[in-house]
């Protein structure tokens, strides 16, 4: 009803967001979709997507990306919307790769090439056009595991064919390849690792907070004053804090700690990571009915049974919400540690940005994004997973 | 037996429940009825223990209540409240299983038990086990809380207000339902209410509380026949007492010989339903049904004025 009131009659039965997509994509053509330079430093000169390649290419690419964004538009179609994304994302991968071999033909040795702002623009558009479609379709949490591993195996399979390998960040790549292995591992280690500690830590807090209510408000209160250091004063703090301990107690340094490196880089991730533990512990916790509590207690459940067959159960989607938190901000801190000599994935970033060399900083930055991102699809599964009681009966 | 003996509570000096003695006999419903902030509640709860006295004791069978450990005193007490507290992550059948489970009787024995109080409750054991509390309607819902309750065939029931959930002409079913099955267990149930109408109804004694004092304690019939203080006639209601007693007594009390036209009623109608009869339809008497006997509007009238 709202629909026929609110849409003109000419755009009925039409996605409001798959039309916004299409305007956005139509409106992204316009920018330079690559970038040719004739090194990895200078600033380059940006190509229309119909100039990077001959017709012969360009043509069939462009058609099929508005093909693409077009199939978004029916409302009542998700399936179609998520395959016109699909084809409008191979469309993009095409044009990008093709457009890379053609460009770098009589360019000399050193040139590079790079995608180009409207290559990210309709890249952002097309994965928004998938979500929006998903989204519609409502996939279950088994589903949703199908569809991500999909999606990363055709990842994998597209940077293992090497179609990528002439653009820029592949040259990149191909001159780190060990150090990216490396830096992928210690990335994992400082924000996996942290989540660890900091849920070891936070879980009993956040339990204790919740049957102390006295601790609560303390407790809430300095890890929410923790969160609003900035990173980089946290970073301060620990230099001289850590090295302080490592003078006192030379073990630590035997063990490799030390003011700079990984060691801060981690404590200050676990701190960061508390408050998020610690609140959805909590919230989690009084999530459980209260006449459920009060039942629990009054049929002679012992404290803990109310805790492992009541509370815990019953919170635990909203525990998991705050382990979803924690992995994806910790996923993207974890850059700064590069900062410290901390290692990660940050250490391309700080690198590309002091030799302003862009393509050096993407390679720090995408991985991250896609890690955050498989993460926090990952935790979502786990969430609709951890939920006791089947949907109907919700 | 279940003996309250001077059972006081205080909170922040002030009693809460003030040094209130009574005696509950095995088998029977005691309703505790009172205005919201009576102590009625803080009473039943110092019975299993979710509030510890300030000083006096709770006797179950002879057994001071103080001499074992709060949780295991409360799987031998059955305890159903308002908004009957289901686990909705657990089956009704894992809700009603949970004192048992706890007890750690066999798994065949919980999923016997469940069945036949499931059955008990008129509700078909292979329809419902499975399902969640959700997917229940709230009178369902709070069957189930009662047969959870009643799981491990506690010494004592107790309940807090365990219909004030449900809409009038469910509570009264389940108010039935409830008399009905206590009979058939033979269940001792001690139940707080604020609706002097569910206590009527239910019970076989009646403790009424005013200010944390537990100020008469009578048979439904001696509450409303000599109310003890002028709180205990307010919570009866002046101009309801007539028909209240009325209301306990069935029609084959005051059943005579004799003729009467038009519809019969069952003789274990009440002489309330009698009465509207009579007046409704204009009749002095009534032919009471499976009998020639009938009982009349001046019988009933000399009874609802006997109390004297």
């Amino acid at each position: 009803m709202s629909d026929t009131a609110t849409t003109p009659a000419g755009l009925r039965g039409l996605s409001p967001p798959g039309l916004l997509f299409a305007v956005l994509g139509a409106v992204s053509l316009l920018l330079p979709f690559m970038t040719l330079r004739a090194n990895r430093i200078v600033a380059g000169e940006g190509l229309p997507a119909w100039q990077i390649a001959e017709p012969g290419i360009t043509l069939p690419g462009l058609t099929v990306l508005a093909l693409g964004l077009a199939l978004g538009l029916p409302a009542s179609r998700p399936a179609l919307r998520l395959g016109g994304a699909l084809l409008a994302l191979a469309a993009l991968i095409f044009l990008l790769t093709n457009g890379a071999t053609a460009l770098m033909q009589d360019a000399g040795d050193y040139a590079r090439v790079s995608p180009a702002s409207g290559f990210w623009c309709l890249l952002a558009v097309t994965l928004l056009l998938a979500a929006d479609a998903l989204a519609q379709m409502r996939p279950g949490p088994a589903l949703r595991a199908v569809l991500l591993a999909g999606a990363l195996g055709a990842l994998w399979a597209t940077l293992a064919s090497g179609l990528l390998s002439e653009l820029s960040i592949g040259i990149e790549y191909a001159s780190r390849a060990s150090g990216f292995a490396r830096a992928t591992v210690r990335h994992l280690w400082l924000s996996l690792g942290s989540l660890a500690v900091a849920a070891a830590i936070g879980f009993p807090l956040g339990i204790a907070c919740h049957r102390v209510p006295a601790m609560r408000a303390a407790t809430l209160a300095t890890l929410s004053f923790v969160q609003t250091i900035p990173s980089l004063a946290m970073f301060g703090i620990m230099i001289p804090l850590l090295g302080a301990l490592v003078t006192a107690l030379p073990a630590l340094q035997a063990m490799g700690i030390a003011g700079i490196g990984f060691a801060p880089a981690f404590v200050a991730l676990v701190l960061y990571s508390l408050l998020p533990v610690v609140a959805n512990t909590v919230a989690g916790l009084d999530a459980a009915p209260k006449p459920a509590i009060e039942a629990a207690r009054g049929m002679g459940l012992t404290p803990m049974q109310r805790l492992w067959q009541v509370e815990l159960p019953l919170g635990l989607p909203v525990l998991l919400a705050g382990v979803r938190i924690v992995l994806v901000q910790n996923i993207g801190l974890a850059v700064i540690a590069g900062l410290i000599g901390g290692g990660g994935y940050g250490t391309f970033v700080f690198q590309g940005l002091n030799q302003t060399a862009t393509d050096l900083i993407l390679l720090g930055a995408l991985p991250t994004v896609l890690l955050a991102m498989v993460a926090a699809i990952t935790m979502d599964i786990l969430v609709d997973l951890s939920r006791r009681t089947p949907e109907h009966a919700r | 037996m279940i003996e309250i003996d001077r059972l006081t509570r205080l909170y922040d000096g002030k009693p809460a429940c003030d040094a209130v003695s009574m005696t509950i006999e095995t088998g029977t419903i005691t309703a505790i009825v009172g205005t919201s902030g009576s102590g009625k509640t803080t009473l039943l709860r110092m019975i299993n223990r979710l509030v510890e006295p300030s000083s006096g004791e709770v006797r179950i069978n002879g057994t001071p209540t103080h001499s074992e450990k709060p949780h295991l005193l409360r799987r031998r007490i059955g305890y159903a409240i308002q908004g009957h507290g289901l686990f909705p992550h657990h089956t009704v059948g894992r809700n009603i299983g949970a004192v048992p489970r706890l007890l750690g009787w066999p798994k065949d024995r919980i999923a016997a038990r469940v069945d036949e109080l499931l059955t008990l409750f008129s509700m078909d054991p292979s329809e419902f086990r499975d399902r969640f509390p959700a997917e229940l309607s709230g009178g369902q819902q709070q069957r189930v809380g009662v047969a959870r309750a009643l799981a491990s065939r506690p010494d004592l029931l107790l309940m807090d207000e365990p219909f004030g959930a449900l809409d009038p002409i469910i509570r009264t079913r389940a108010q039935d339902d409830l008399r009905q099955i206590q009979r058939h267990l033979g269940s001792t149930i001690l139940i707080v209410t604020h609706d002097m109408d569910e206590a009527i109804r239910l019970a076989d004694r009646i403790a009424v509380m005013d200010a944390g004092k537990l100020v008469q304690y009578g048979t439904p019939a001696e509450i409303i026949a000599h109310p003890a203080t002028p709180f205990v006639a307010e919570m009866v209601g002046e101009a309801d007492r007539p028909l209240r007693l009325l209301a306990l007594l069935q029609v084959s009390e005051l059943a005579e010989s004799g003729p009467a036209d038009g519809p019969e009623i069952a003789p274990d109608a009440t002489l309330r339903d009698a009465l509207s009869a009579c007046l409704w339809s204009g009749r002095e008497s009534l032919p009471v049904r499976g009998t020639t006997q009938r009982v009349t509007l001046e019988a009933i009238r000399s009874r609802a004025g006997a109390h004297a």
